[in-house]
């Protein structure tokens, strides 16, 4: 699968849930039979994905919170990857 | 590892409109034993311990659960405390009102069973007309905005259907096809020579699913229960003995699995008796069986204890009389024999076209006829 374009839109597909799992101290998305444990950074990535931030809005948003460069990568292959379990879905 | 349980499955009633011959329930459902359904304050309490103990998905189950009139607070209880809720129905007299509240109440999921792709043989293996209530209910789950899952369970009579059963998914667009092969246990067990197919049935039936799995790739997800009669190694049966699941029967009975309660040699507590957390870490039922130290060769020394935990406690106690045994699946097994002969018998019976025995339907009945007969 290519990655996705920096304007693409990435959001939770709708039987997805981010949730707390307090027990474990970590976020972790629900669906169907099944889940996946995040790690702070990608319960972060997840959560500026709104619906409305474009792929380039949300790594700009990251590098101006950390003062960093280059993290498109990283983001695009983490929402890549949940794309193609289809827990994550892009528009436009 | 971590001790703590993410599934929990809540068998709300062991009422149910359909007689299915292979019900996971046990086989005295009817009995006193499961009589005392637990109160929606009941379940509002196991819901809350179950999260608190680590819980985060939930199986509504039955039985039919759309025959708990509180099913729609039983939904709000666990959307509120956080758990991702999978209702799993046979959607008998399932309105597109009542679904509707079940979703404005935080129901996160919908698996309806079907028992084959047209409403003759799915009707006669139901035992009571329930196909055309089905269909209308999936296209409304789906209305509804629902991830939606068809629930199949396969046997001898339904396995050349698969094609058409996976058809009938993609048709209604469903996220998942959930073809279970009969797993034998409760009714299931009661019924097995008459439910088991034959390898080349299970063979043409796998090849069917590996073709459609290329052609539809990630628009439907097609799970193919394994049918371990038939399978060299046991499955590694919920992930492990007492790792991540548990069961809550309608009577407030806590399992590791929903086939447990049938090993006489265990002790289950009751959710009305006990916390969940005590239950989980500290009762027979859950303690017996978890980790490594109680396996027997020749799993003790085996590698692939680490990959199916030496398999099904249950399966071990059915068919070997002891749960503390290796399952009989296993190859290694001491008593694989036991399972080759029930499978050569089948096979037998196949090939010289010999009709198998009438099955028994789930119903009260004959739940309290074979309870009596012990």
């Amino acid at each position: 699968m290519n990655p996705a374009p920096t304007a693409a839109v990435p959001r939770l597909h709708p039987k997805v849930r981010l949730q707390r799992d307090d027990v474990r101290e970590r976020d972790v998305l629900l669906y169907p039979e099944g889940l996946v444990t995040l790690n702070p950074t990608g319960a972060e990535i997840l959560a500026l994905c709104d619906g409305v931030r474009s792929l380039a809005g949300i790594v700009a948003a990251l590098e101006q919170r950390y003062a960093a460069s280059g993290l498109e990568r990283d983001v695009t292959s983490f929402l890549d990857g949940l794309a193609a379990k289809g827990l994550v879905i892009y528009g436009r | 590892m971590d001790a703590r349980p993410l599934w929990l499955l809540a068998e709300l009633t062991y009422r149910c409109p359909l007689q299915c011959p292979y019900c996971s329930n046990p086989l005295d459902f009817a009995g006193s034993r499961f009589k005392q359904e637990l109160t929606t304050e009941e379940w509002s309490r196991v819901f809350r311990e179950a999260k608190a103990l680590g819980v985060l998905q939930l199986g509504l189950s039955g039985g039919e659960p759309l025959l708990r009139p509180d099913l729609e607070s039983l939904v709000a209880t666990a959307h509120e405390v956080g758990l991702y809720t999978s209702l799993i129905t046979s959607a008998h007299r399932l309105t597109q009102d009542r679904l509707a509240a079940l979703k404005r109440a935080g129901l996160d999921h919908v698996q309806i069973s079907v028992q084959a792709a047209d409403a003759e043989l799915s009707d006669r293996i139901a035992g009571t007309k329930a196909f055309r209530d089905k269909l209308a209910a999936y296209h409304f789950t789906k209305e509804l905005g629902f991830p939606l899952t068809v629930n199949v369970v396969l046997h001898r009579e339904n396995l050349h259907q698969v094609e058409a059963l996976i058809g009938l998914a993609e048709s209604l667009g469903a996220e998942r096809i959930e073809l279970a092969n009969t797993q034998f246990y409760g009714w299931a067990f009661h019924n097995r020579d008459a439910l088991m197919p034959t390898k080349a049935q299970l063979d043409a039936a796998w090849q069917v699913v590996l073709r459609e799995r290329a052609r539809l790739g990630s628009r439907l997800e097609i799970v193919w229960v394994l049918p371990d009669y038939h399978e060299q190694f046991p499955k590694p049966c919920m992930g492990g003995w007492a790792r991540a699941y548990l069961t809550v029967t309608p009577g407030g009975e806590v399992w590791p699995c929903h086939a447990a309660g049938r090993i006489t040699t265990l002790t289950f507590d009751n959710v009305r008796d006990r916390p969940l957390e005590w239950i989980w870490h500290q009762s027979d039922a859950f303690n017996r069986f978890r980790g490594e130290a109680w396996m027997p060769e020749p799993c003790r020394s085996c590698p692939r204890k680490a990959v199916d935990f030496g398999g099904c406690r249950c399966q071990a106690f059915l068919v070997a009389g002891d749960a503390g045994l290796t399952d009989p699946v296993c190859s290694l097994a001491p008593q694989r024999h036991v399972i080759d002969a029930a499978v050569a018998r089948v096979e037998r019976a196949a090939a010289a076209r010999v009709e198998p025995a009438a099955l028994t339907y789930r119903a009260a009945p004959a739940s309290r006829a074979l309870a009596a007969k012990g």
